[in-house]
Order: C-alpha cells, then sequence, then structure tokens
C-alpha cells in the first residue's frame, strides 16, 4: 500500500477528531473572553467550582455515551441519581460511622440495579429505549417520592467525613474530579480497546450485521444500560456529598444536561461513533458556558438559548460532516 | 470423501410461503458444490439456516456427522460455518479492517484489540484477493463490489472450514471472480466444503463438482457437474427449456440523445466522452473500480463533475441536479438497490408506483386500484415471485427484490435509461426476459446505457461497448468489434492470459 491509500483515511480521521479539538478551541475561546471581563473567572476557588461541577455531569455523561454508541438512550439517569442520592443519604444518616467506600458502592449497586431493568424492558420488551426509559424516569423518580414522603435528608444529618469527601483533595485535585477522570478515562479505554466496546460501536452501526456477526447483543444492550445506571448512581452519592441536603427531588432535568453534553461531545445520535472522552468535554463545555454567563451576568434565558443552539450546531455538524464523507469516499476511488 | 456438513429433509416456511421444503443434500470435504435454482427458489433460506439465522421447522442439520440445533449465528460460527450473504451486511461506521475482525478481533497479551495485527490481516487477505483496498478507511461508501470483498475476506479470516456464499460474485467482473476462485479452489484443496451460489452458470461448471438443484422450495437432484450441461441445468431448475442469452435486435439510430462531452473528475475519472443516440444500448465494460458507475452517476446529476459537460437532445443539463435530469427524461437504476432503490418496509406496489405517485394520483390523493394494477403488470413482466402486493419488500428473495426496483424505473417510461448491472442477482429465465424487455424499450426509440460487470450481457445487448480503465475511455468498439479479447484487453490495457 502506497502512501496515497492510507492519505484519504487520515484526513478522515482528522476530521474526526477535529470534532474534539473544535470543542478544545470553543472552550478556550469562551475561557479567554470570559476572563478578559472578568479576571476572578480565572481564580482557584472559581475553576475549582467548575471543576466539582462539571464531575458529577461527566460520570453520567460516559455512561449515556456509551448506550447512546449502541443506538440507544437512557433518559432516566436524573431519576437514578434522585434515587441513589436519597438512599445513600439516608442510609450515611442512619449509620455514621459507615465509610466512604461503602457510600460509593452502595450507590454504584442501587444505580445498576435501575440499569439493569431499563436493559431489560429494553432488549426483552422489545420496545424502543426512548420510551422505556422515558416510563422509568417517572418510575424511579415517583418511589423517590414516595419513600421521602415530603422527607428531605439534611447536611447536618449526615456524616462530616462524608461531607468532607466532596471538598477534600489528593495531591491537590479533588476526589470528585479524580473519580470523574478514572470514569472517563476507564470507560473510553474500553470503548477502544477492548471488544466489548468495538461490539458495541458495531451495534450501534447496524444492529442487524451485529446480530448477522454473532454479537451477543442482549448481553450488550443490557450492559450498556447497566453502566450507564450505576454511573447515574454513582454520580448520586457525588451529588449527596456536594450538596449535603437532599431531597426527592434532586437531579430533576438532569437527563438533558447529560444528553445534551454527549451531543455536543460529538457522539453521534444515530450510534456507531463518536468517543467517551469527547462527551466528557461536552459535559465540560456545558458547565463552563453556565459558569461563564453567571459570571458575565448574562440573563438566564440566554444560557438554554445557547446549549440550544449548540446541540443544533452539533447535530449539523454531524449531518454535514457524514453527508459530506460518504460523498468523497464514493467518488474517492477506494482502489490504488 | 466425509461429509463435514449434511441437510435432512429441511423444511421452512414463512406464513403461507413453503419456502424449503424436504430438501436434503450433504457437502462433503474438498469439494465446491454449487447451489442452483430461480429467484425465490429457495437458496438463502438454506444458507441462512446453515447460518443459524432461521431455525428449520422440521429436518436436521448435522456437522460432522452430529446434529446440531443453532440458536443464533454465533453457535453456527462456533461450528466452524462462515457465511457469504446475498447482500453485504457491513459496519458502516467502523473501519475495513475492523469490519473483517468483528467476531474474531485479535488481542494483545492484556486482552486489548491488537489493531496492527487486524491492519496486517486485512492486508493479507486482500492481498490474497489480489485487490487495493485501504484497510483503515470506514466501510461507509464502498461500492457494492468492494462490499462484496469485504464480505469476502471476512469469510475467509474465520479459517472455517465450511464456507457458505450466497451469489459471492454477483457484482464482482470475471478478473475478481477468477481471484476468487483460485483462494476458494486452494481452500478446497485444503479439504474445506465449500457450497456456492450462483446465477452465472459458467462459474459454476468452472469452480463447482457437484451441483444441487431447487425449484419452488424442492430438490431437485444432487449431480457431478461434470456429467450436465448448462442446457440440462437450467432445464431442471425451471422445469422447461429455455435459450439462456436474448441477443438485441438490430435496430437503425436515431438522433442522438445523450453527449456526454469530457466529462472528468478529479482523482476518479478523466476526459470521458461518448453518445448516445436512440434506439442504441450503450454498455460501460470495464473492471470493478475502472469508475463505470462513477461516470453515469455524475451524468445523472448524483455526484460532482469538475469537467467537461453533459447534453441531453442538445441542451445542456445543469451539474449535481438528479431532478433536471429526471424532468429531462433521464431515469438511472442504481447499482446499490437496497440503499438506494428500495423502502424495505414499504409494500410491493408501493415500491413500484413510488416514482409516479404524482401521475398516478387523482385530487392528490393515490387510489390504491391504479396503483396496483400498474405494479401487477410490470412485476409479472419481469416474473416477480411473490405472495401478495401488498407484501413487504423485505419479505422477497435477493433477486426478486431486484425486479421491483427494476420495475419501478421501466414504468417511468424514460427517453434515456441507464441502468446499473441490469441483472445482477437475477435468473436465467428473467434475466432472458429483461434483455427482451430492454431490446424492444431500444426498438421503440429508447436510449439505454448499461453498466455491466458480465462479459456476455455486453457482449449480446450493446451495439457499441465503451471501455474504462481507470477512469479514463481506452476504447470504443461497435458490436462487430466486441469480443472478449478485445475488451478485456482494453479493460485491462494488456493481452488476456488463459487462465
Ligand atoms: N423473511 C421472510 N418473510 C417472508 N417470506 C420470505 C422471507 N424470506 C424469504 N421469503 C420467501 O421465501 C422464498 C424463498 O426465498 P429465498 O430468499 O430463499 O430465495 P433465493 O433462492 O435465495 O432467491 P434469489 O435468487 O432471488 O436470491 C421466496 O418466495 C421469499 O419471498
Ligand atoms: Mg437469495
Amino acid at each position: 500500500m502506497s502512501s496515497l491509500a492510507t492519505a484519504p483515511a487520515a484526513a478522515l480521521q482528522g476530521l474526526l477528531r477535529a470534532r474534539e479539538l473544535g470543542i478544545v478551541l470553543a472552550l478556550a475561546a469562551l475561557v479567554a473572553y470570559t476572563a478578559a471581563g472578568n479576571p476572578r473567572f480565572l481564580s482557584g476557588q472559581s475553576i475549582r467550582d467548575i471543576l466539582l461541577n462539571t464531575a458529577i455531569l461527566a460520570v453520567m455523561a460516559a455512561g449515556q455515551a456509551v448506550v447512546v454508541i449502541t443506538r440507544n438512550i437512557d433518559l432516566s439517569v436524573g431519576s437514578v441519581l434522585a434515587v441513589s442520592a436519597f438512599g445513600v443519604a439516608t442510609l450515611m444518616s442512619a449509620n455514621p460511622s459507615l465509610p466512604i467506600v461503602v457510600a460509593l458502592l452502595a450507590g454504584l449497586a442501587v444505580g445498576a440495579a435501575c440499569g439493569l431493568l431499563n436493559g431489560v424492558l429494553v432488549r426483552y420488551g422489545r420496545v424502543p429505549a426512548l420510551v422505556v426509559t422515558l416510563g422509568t424516569l417517572y418510575i424511579y423518580r415517583g418511589v423517590t417520592y414516595s419513600w421521602a414522603g415530603g422527607q428531605q435528608v439534611n447536611a447536618d444529618e449526615l456524616p462530616p467525613h462524608f461531607l468532607r469527601f466532596a471538598n477534600d483533595s489528593i495531591l491537590g485535585v479533588p476526589w470528585l474530579v479524580l473519580i470523574a477522570v478514572v470514569v472517563i478515562g476507564g470507560v473510553s479505554l474500553m470503548m477502544r480497546n477492548y471488544r466489548l466496546g468495538r461490539e458495541m460501536y458495531a451495534m450501534g452501526s447496524s444492529p442487524q450485521a451485529a446480530e448477522l456477526a454473532g454479537i451477543r447483543v442482549a448481553r450488550n444492550t443490557i450492559g450498556a444500560f447497566l453502566l450507564s445506571g450505576a454511573l447515574a448512581g454513582l454520580a448520586g452519592v457525588l451529588f449527596a456529598a456536594r450538596f449535603g441536603t437532599v431531597d426527592a427531588a434532586a437531579g430533576t432535568g438532569y437527563e438533558l444536561n447529560v444528553v445534551a453534553a454527549v451531543v455536543v461531545g460529538g457522539v453521534a445520535v444515530f450510534g456507531g461513533s463518536g468517543t467517551v472522552w469527547g462527551a466528557g468535554l461536552g459535559a465540560l463545555l456545558l458547565t463552563v458556558i453556565g459558569s461563564a454567563l453567571a459570571v458575565l451576568d448574562i440573563n438566564q434565558f440566554w444560557q438554554q438559548a445557547i446549549v440550544g443552539a449548540l446541540i443544533v450546531l452539533a447535530i449539523g455538524a454531524d449531518r454535514l460532516v457524514a453527508v459530506r464523507i460518504a460523498g468523497s469516499l464514493r467518488k474517492r476511488d477506494s482502489h490504488v | 470423501m466425509t461429509a463435514l456438513l449434511e441437510v435432512v429433509d429441511v423444511t421452512r416456511s414463512f406464513g403461507a410461503v413453503a419456502a424449503v421444503q424436504g430438501v436434503s443434500f450433504p457437502l462433503l470435504a474438498g469439494e465446491a458444490h454449487a447451489l442452483v435454482g430461480e429467484n425465490g427458489a429457495g437458496k438463502s433460506t438454506i444458507v441462512k439456516m446453515l447460518a443459524g439465522v432461521h431455525r428449520p421447522d422440521t429436518g436436521t442439520l448435522r456437522v460432522r456427522g452430529a446434529d446440531v440445533e443453532f440458536t443464533g449465528p454465533a453457535d453456527a460460527k462456533a461450528a466452524g460455518i462462515a457465511v457469504i450473504y446475498q447482500e453485504p451486511m457491513l459496519f458502516p461506521d467502523l473501519s475495513v479492517a475492523e469490519n473483517i475482525a468483528m467476531g474474531n478481533q485479535p488481542l494483545t497479551r492484556l486482552r486489548q484489540i491488537d489493531r496492527r495485527a487486524r491492519h496486517a490481516n486485512a492486508e493479507r487477505l486482500f492481498g490474497r484477493l489480489g485487490v487495493h483496498l485501504d484497510p483503515d478507511r470506514p466501510a461507509r461508501g464502498l461500492s457494492i463490489a468492494d462490499q462484496q470483498i469485504v464480505e469476502i475476506a471476512k469469510a475467509l479470516s474465520s479459517d472455517a472450514r465450511i464456507l457458505v456464499m450466497d451469489e459471492p460474485t454477483a457484482a464482482l467482473t470475471a478478473v475478481e471472480v477468477d481471484r476468487l476462485f483460485a483462494v476458494v479452489r486452494s481452500l478446497r484443496d485444503e479439504g474445506a466444503a465449500i457450497m456456492f451460489i450462483s446465477h452465472r452458470f459458467e462459474e459454476v461448471t468452472a469452480l463447482c463438482q457437484r451441483v444441487t438443484i431447487l425449484r419452488d422450495g424442492r430438490h431437485v437432484c444432487t449431480e457431478e457437474v461434470a456429467g450436465l450441461s448448462v442446457d440440462d441445468m437450467i432445464r431442471r431448475m425451471v422445469g422447461r427449456d429455455l435459450s439462456a442469452l436474448f441477443p438485441k435486435q438490430d435496430v437503425t439510430p436515431g438522433d442522438v440523445v445523450l453527449e456526454v462531452d469530457g466529462l472528468g473528475r478529479a482523482g476518479v475519472f478523466a476526459d470521458v466522452s461518448f453518445q448516445v443516440r436512440a434506439g442504441e444500448i450503450v454498455a460501460l465494460a470495464g473492471l470493478v473500480g475502472a469508475g463505470r458507475s462513477e461516470v453515469m452517476q455524475a451524468v445523472f446529476g448524483v455526484d460532482r463533475y469538475d469537467t467537461g459537460a453533459v447534453r441531453l437532445f442538445g441542451r445542456p443539463l445543469p451539474p449535481r441536479s438528479p431532478r433536471a435530469a429526471m424532468t429531462a427524461g433521464m431515469a438511472l437504476v442504481p447499482e446499490d438497490r437496497r440503499q438506494q432503490g428500495l423502502v424495505m418496509d414499504l409494500s410491493i406496489e408501493r415500491n413500484v408506483t413510488l416514482p409516479r405517485a404524482r401521475k398516478l394520483s387523482r385530487l392528490g390523493l393515490l387510489w390504491g386500484g391504479r396503483e396496483r394494477r400498474e405494479a401487477g403488470t410490470w412485476t409479472r413482466r419481469l416474473q416477480t415471485k411473490l405472495g401478495r402486493l401488498s407484501d413487504s419488500v423485505g419479505t422477497l428473495s435477493g433477486g426478486n427484490q431486484q425486479k421491483v426496483v427494476l420495475a419501478k424505473w421501466l414504468a417511468t417510461s424514460p427517453k434515456l435509461l441507464i441502468v446499473d448491472e441490469p441483472t445482477r442477482g437475477i435468473d436465467v429465465g428473467t434475466k432472458a426476459e429483461v434483455h427482451r424487455l430492454m431490446s424492444s424499450l431500444a426498438a421503440d426509440g429508447l436510449a439505454i446505457v448499461m453498466v455491466s460487470s458480465e462479459l456476455p450481457e455486453v457482449l449480446g445487448m450493446a451495439d457499441r461497448v465503451v471501455v474504462l480503465r481507470e477512469g479514463r475511455v481506452t476504447a470504443q468498439l461497435t458490436r462487430a468489434e466486441a469480443t472478449e479479447e478485445s475488451v478485456m484487453y482494453a479493460a485491462m490495457g494488456r493481452p488476456v492470459t488463459a487462465p
């Protein structure tokens, strides 16, 4: 093979990577502009807040990205966060001596159970994920409301070591951020370099071909939802530790932010392409936009409009790139 | 020789359609075994049972003497059966190399995917097949022929002892077919068993030792190929005598309909010029990748071109506008019919009448009666095997789907018809019918451009043959000049050596 043959492929990969690059550039521009207007934006405390807020969103986005890559969607993550956050807060207030690890594991387990139910319903109920998870969005939320019965867990009921966890750092990196980075890194690695991840891309790219290739579609679909649920559960623990006060309305509407982060981060809505770390960048971008607008004292309304415009832009860019690539590949003779 | 695989009295129905009824045959180690029959005879249904996609209603499959029951494609794979499906099944977002490796990815010691090994493996397989495909490009946008080559590479990569190939050659030209056969022969000599399906009998006689003939889902016979003539095979398959090819009748050509003048597109084709007159059939010949389909897509306006012009009846056509081309009287039957020609979930009648919905409508509404009558006429002319016109197209056999696409465009009564592989996947009987139809349309003054990989079809049907090689016209041959040697010489740029 000559270099001629690899040139279009390289150009193509460049195009695909351009998405992540585009986000980084947008981020840089946004930060520079905001900091110019208000230097406090770059203060240690401000950056720390942004990173802590990103952490929770990014953990959920990692799971959501996997689900979307398999050509599904998980709308229940906000409610799963609430079940987990309220459950773990109740657990910790009742047993103040429990170590942090137990709280994290409990959150993961609660979320995994919710995700498992989603996955089983999608796969064996033969109902589209959109419908199933819209249903469980209300079910999990309803369960939390009836469990909480109007009560909330306050910060003073929670053990101090649990609350400190949200603010403590290790080597200058807050625990929450560290957890988010580990999650994004780990899931990215799985999707990029392991058989399971590649099979998930294949399933999203062509469900029919995946069945014929003997891929264990049922196991993998359920696995994707399980992961998304478990990570939403983990996010619930981080939420409880960070905010201290937890009621049944925790995380209402988060699912839309998570899906927005994933889409803005370059994961194709119809599955098969995009990266997990791109979704993480998407989460960071959305959070930075939120803080920047607050710092610049711009109306809340504009924040929503800008996020909306970004989503449209992201999807538009996807279509454009897809059409261009398909066209250029069809015409570019693949034979050398 | 031992039987690697046995099909024993197998039956499979879809609703009221009995697709396969009581078929038995063994597949021996070290043989290439052909499976032939008309469109809808049940060949692909048998393939899908061997692949674990469908389960037999009754009867059994035996692998190496042991009864097996496949619950899915993974089981069949595990039993050492590799399958090439009639319609390529690739993952458009993944690279070609990953498509080949999927389900069988090479791993490093840390159980990560070994990209380097995967790439090398793809290169090795393409080398063996003698094709130059970039393993790193995504599968999206590959031509049908290239998709088929990737499917072949995928099947070869699994080192299966039983290789089932459902019309792997339908989109390939003689040169790629020869290379494929060389590979298959060496596998066969190493003791693998190969099941081969094709509507081209010269391929069956060239490759296979034995043949199983099906008619309407029933087993007709399993015999040595050497003892059968092509006519014998066709007779048993169709149940009556049939002339295999239908040469075009001579027509005095009329005015120039299409003029392609110096058409070029950087890196794809250059300086392509030819004319088509009313009543003429012009064939575009060349190897896979020579740019035949690309030229015609540009002429029709689906793709862009950088230089040159296209004129219809002397008037220039705007580039990149299929709509203008259609209004001016052009019709294009695309190569990739499944993706570009059919809506799988819609009914057969709706698909046939789709491009003319406006003409058939009264008061802006579609009325079932006219639609059904039109669809009925054309599907009957093309001998489409179907249950009801209201069934969805997805339930038809591969060849019958092709016929629906042809019917759809023939029914638009165009002035210039471009057909890309008019008889891909179509059985002998209907092939003759399609040829007869094209010939009579030409006699009525229609101008036809045909892209075909099948040399006998090109030689039998074309008034003139335009041969492309690497995107350039290397010869324009009249019917008298066009022979197997002259076309192949122009297509390859060197004399053909006997295989
Ligand atoms: N999923 C399905 N649902 C309903 N009918 C089907 C289905 N699959 C196949 N059939 C019917 O079964 C019959 C046999 O089809 P099959 O695909 O096996 O034919 P084939 O011999 O492969 O034909 P071809 O040469 O056109 O590929 C056809 O009448 C077809 O309409
Ligand atoms: Mg078939």
